[in-house]
């Protein structure tokens, strides 16, 4: 199953094997790892002070997550020739430093890794139906969506 | 027709309910149309109106407000999505 969204953590090094055990066409594997961040300034705290952002709780759509996802996966492998694709997602609470979300993609050489692991977090970020919430010391508070995010999936259209 | 309308995030909060099984009038069919439909109950439901760059979708596909609604379909709208 190359998506999964779950409430357990994973295992990345663990993920980014499986994607090449058993062949030997697999030049490159790009992956990323996204973690919760303590974000001070977000929450209107100064550096100095305590992490200011001491939990995220992940909602999600069931059912229309998964879609998404694998129709984020299907446009990546027209779009590039690639060998086997691995996205993992987590929700329920998160703490800062957890990890939350993977993203692996094996293909014959580099660049069509790098830019093929890069589309899926791109559009993932505006196309997937996620929301974070952040636990502040002034209370839970629903993450903003960026518009840089927009502008990161957009570079994408054909 | 029957519906089955889903929220998300802040806008499930604000209205207090992730789901709602109803009854549409004949002139309900599209989306934008079910949102002011949804957002004419007055508070909270007026949250449907003023929620920014409110997204919505049809059996679970992303749509505009022009798409059409038929019986049976899963509606569901939720604020842009903040997942990574």
């Amino acid at each position: 199953m190359s998506i999964s969204v779950q409430e357990a953590d994973f295992d990345a090094g663990a993920e980014i094997a499986a994607l090449s055990a058993g062949r030997d066409d697999v030049g490159a594997v790009a992956s990323f790892v996204g973690l919760v961040r303590a974000d001070k300034a977000a929450a209107g705290v100064d550096a100095g002070a305590t992490a200011a952002v001491r939990a995220m709780t992940l909602e999600h759509y069931p059912g229309m997550t998964e879609k998404a996802l694998e129709a984020i996966v299907t446009e990546a492998r027209e779009r590039w020739d690639i060998y086997g694709v691995r996205v993992i997602h987590r929700v329920g609470k998160l703490l800062p430093g957890d990890r939350i979300v993977f993203v692996a993609v094996a293909s014959a050489h580099r660049g069509e890794a790098f830019a093929a692991c890069e589309f899926i977090m791109d559009y993932l970020k505006t196309r997937a139906p996620f929301w974070k919430k952040e636990e502040t010391p002034q209370g839970g508070r629903w993450v903003d969506a960026r518009e840089s995010d927009d502008q990161s999936a957009g570079r994408w259209k054909a | 027709m029957n519906v089955k309308v889903l929220f998300f995030a802040g806008l499930r909060e604000a209205l207090g309910t992730g789901s709602e099984s109803l009854a549409l009038p004949s002139d309900v069919g599209t989306v934008g149309a079910l949102r002011n439909h949804l957002a004419a109950r007055g508070a909270p439901w007026s949250a449907l109106a003023t929620t920014k760059n409110l997204r919505s979708a049809v059996n679970q596909q992303m749509v505009g407000p022009d798409a059409p609604i038929k019986a049976g379909d899963e509606v569901a709208f939720f604020p842009p999505v903040t997942g990574g």
